[in-house]
């Protein structure tokens, strides 16, 4: 069962001068997103990724294809009730308090004020800001802000969570927080989809990933499926009593070699040669301790997937969080 | 139904937090203190002058009020991108323009009632006749802010606001004109020249059917079938430009 069906969905913006060719911003984009799934979108600014999220929410029509959300098609006002949604950098009504704020949406949503009043404090204290709840929204910092934002998408309970960028302007602590909160939301059987330029947030708690360039999906899959194909970015073989310089069948595998007293360690390019370079350890005495696969991270995939060809994704978060 | 007064209400509490609305409610009590002023001075039509200026500033106030809160109804919601939530609830597009219209009519009505209420408290200080004409016009008043708000919304759906003030402001002035051209052009004789005045006056609003306050200052009232005339037009015109709102907002994309 999928909560999201997306077909071809294309979107050019037109350049608004007789002539000149229009922007395509999203080209023949299918991806579809299954029931309790956490979805990574991933890309760089400009990739698509919130024009697709756009239209899915109905604030763009695509130029072509169809999308379904939650067996509905795109455009079914009584199926939002069922979806909750924030956008990227959202900005609010400044005006409002925490608890008007929430109560306002929640009330659009269609629960009745007792109902939304109920579920104002339990999406407080979710979001920890149970204390800003009759401050102005306009004296609330980025992060809560933002955890405020999600909490308006959460006012409602929804089946199918949709974040644009959820992590954007968090510190570690705050993207833990929203991490979390997505995991939470998965265990109670929610699906998530949710955009993104920070990959290792994606390889946390992400069950599958879609990566778009320039308005087309270039890989999707889940992240450890995506990571094992032709993506072993090295192998290390660590032995005893070898002396690996010595043959010349190690030495023709190896990028590295590198002998500390009795270890060895002998850095493969990839797992084709593993057989080979062991059987050789064996044939020469040496005595076997370990052999680790190092896996490409989504990080490399994303960069091998950019192509050479392409602008570096300077806007992309890599590295280990916290 | 529900969304809309969900929306409105918040439109309503938005505008009563903007500070410029009470500002602008101050304004009017000094209009209508300069209008005691000026009536101290003359000797005679006093009763007249206050009435003329009290009605006057009821009017400029609202007007200003519906033009500039207007023209940023719909357009502040695309520019802060608030509109990305609202709409990803389940409302349709004209539930939005509606309950936003509501809001601002709410907001219209109140201060137009308090204003309406420190004017009759003039009047009655300096012991005027409360005549049937004093409120007929303040009716009228309030149909012709329906039709400028319904003007400042549609613009608001499709341009930026500085763009949306300009044509509201447009649209308000020919619209107190479009009958005094037609009656112009009706007697040059000109045939291309009431080709044009008819296409104004039937292209724009003709807001002088809404201006009763010359005749009210002087205590003389309307009849009861021009007072609904008049208000039905007003009605029907702010209906359709409401309509057009809805139209042009569906089809946007944001």
């Amino acid at each position: 069962m999928n909560d999201i069906v997306i077909d071809k969905l294309s979107k050019a913006y037109p350049s608004g001068w007789p002539g000149r060719p229009s922007f395509v911003a999203l080209s023949e984009l299918s991806l579809t997103v299954g029931r309790g799934e956490i979805f990574g979108f991933l890309g760089p600014n400009g990739a698509g990724k919130t024009t697709t999220l756009k239209i899915l929410m109905g604030l763009a029509r695509p130029t072509s294809g169809t999308a379904m959300l939650l067996g509905k098609p795109l455009g079914d006002v009584e199926t939002r009730r069922r979806i909750g949604f924030l956008p990227e950098s959202p900005y609010f009504y400044d005006y409002l308090t925490g608890e008007e704020f929430l109560g306002f949406y929640g009330e659009l949503a269609g629960l009745n004020r007792s109902d939304a009043s109920q579920r104002v404090t339990t999406l407080l204290d979710l979001v920890g800001l149970a204390e800003a709840r009759s401050r102005q929204l306009r004296k609330f910092s980025k992060g809560m802000l933002q955890r405020i934002g999600l909490a308006q998408a959460l006012i409602h309970d929804p089946e199918l969570v949709i974040l644009d960028e959820p992590m954007t302007g968090l510190d570690p602590v705050g993207r833990k927080h929203v991490r979390d909160l997505i995991l939470n939301l998965r265990d109670r059987g929610k699906t998530v989809f949710f955009s993104t330029h920070i990959l290792p947030d994606v390889e946390m708690i992400c069950d599958r990933v879609g990566i778009v360039m320039k308005g087309r999906l270039v890989a999707s899959g889940r992240v450890e499926d995506l990571m094992e194909q032709e993506h072993t970015k090295s192998v290390e073989i660590l032995s005893h009593d070898l002396n690996a310089n010595d043959s010349c069948v190690i030495r023709s595998h190896a990028v590295r070699i590198l002998e500390r007293g009795r270890q060895c360690l002998i850095v493969l390019p990839n797992a084709e040669s593993v057989d080979e370079t062991v059987a050789e350890i064996r044939r020469l005495g040496g005595r076997l301790v370990s052999v680790t696969p190092h896996k490409g991270s989504l990080e490399d995939l994303f960069f091998q997937e950019a192509g050479p060809t392409a602008d570096t994704p300077a806007n992309l978060i890599t590295g280990s969080m916290s | 139904m529900r969304a809309i007064g969900v929306i409105a209400f918040n439109t309503f509490r938005e505008n009563l937090r903007d500070k410029i609305l009470y500002s602008l409610l101050l304004f009017a009590g000094l209009l209508i203190g300069l209008s005691v002023m000026l009536a101290d001075l003359t000797i005679t039509e006093h009763h007249k002058m206050i009435a003329d200026m009290g009605l006057g500033a009821i009017n400029l106030i609202g007007v200003i009020i519906a033009i500039f809160v207007g023209i940023s109804l719909v357009n502040k919601e695309i520019e802060r991108r608030t509109v990305y939530t609202i709409m990803a609830r389940p409302i349709s597009r004209a539930s939005f323009i509606l309950g936003k219209y509501a809001g601002l009519s709410l907001t219209l009505l109140v201060n137009v009632m308090i204003m309406t209420a420190v004017f009759l408290v003039t009047v009655w200080f300096y012991h005027m006749p409360l005549t049937l004409s004093l409120f007929q016009a303040v009716q009228l008043i309030l149909v012709e802010l329906l039709v400028v708000t319904a003007i400042a919304l549609l613009f608001s759906t499709f341009s930026s606001s500085t763009l949306s003030a300009i044509l509201t402001l447009g649209f308000y002035v020919i619209g107190h004109l479009t009958a005094d051209l037609k009656g112009l052009a009706g007697k040059s004789g000109s045939e291309t020249a009431k080709a044009v005045t008819n296409s104004f006056y039937y292209a724009f609003p003709n807001l002088e059917m809404l201006n009763i306050k010359g005749q009210a200052a002087m205590g003389i009232p309307v009849g009861f079938d021009y007072l609904m005339l008049a208000s039905l037009y007003g009605l029907i015109y702010a209906a359709l430009l409401i309509t057009g709102a809805c139209l042009v907002f569906d089809r946007r994309d944001f």
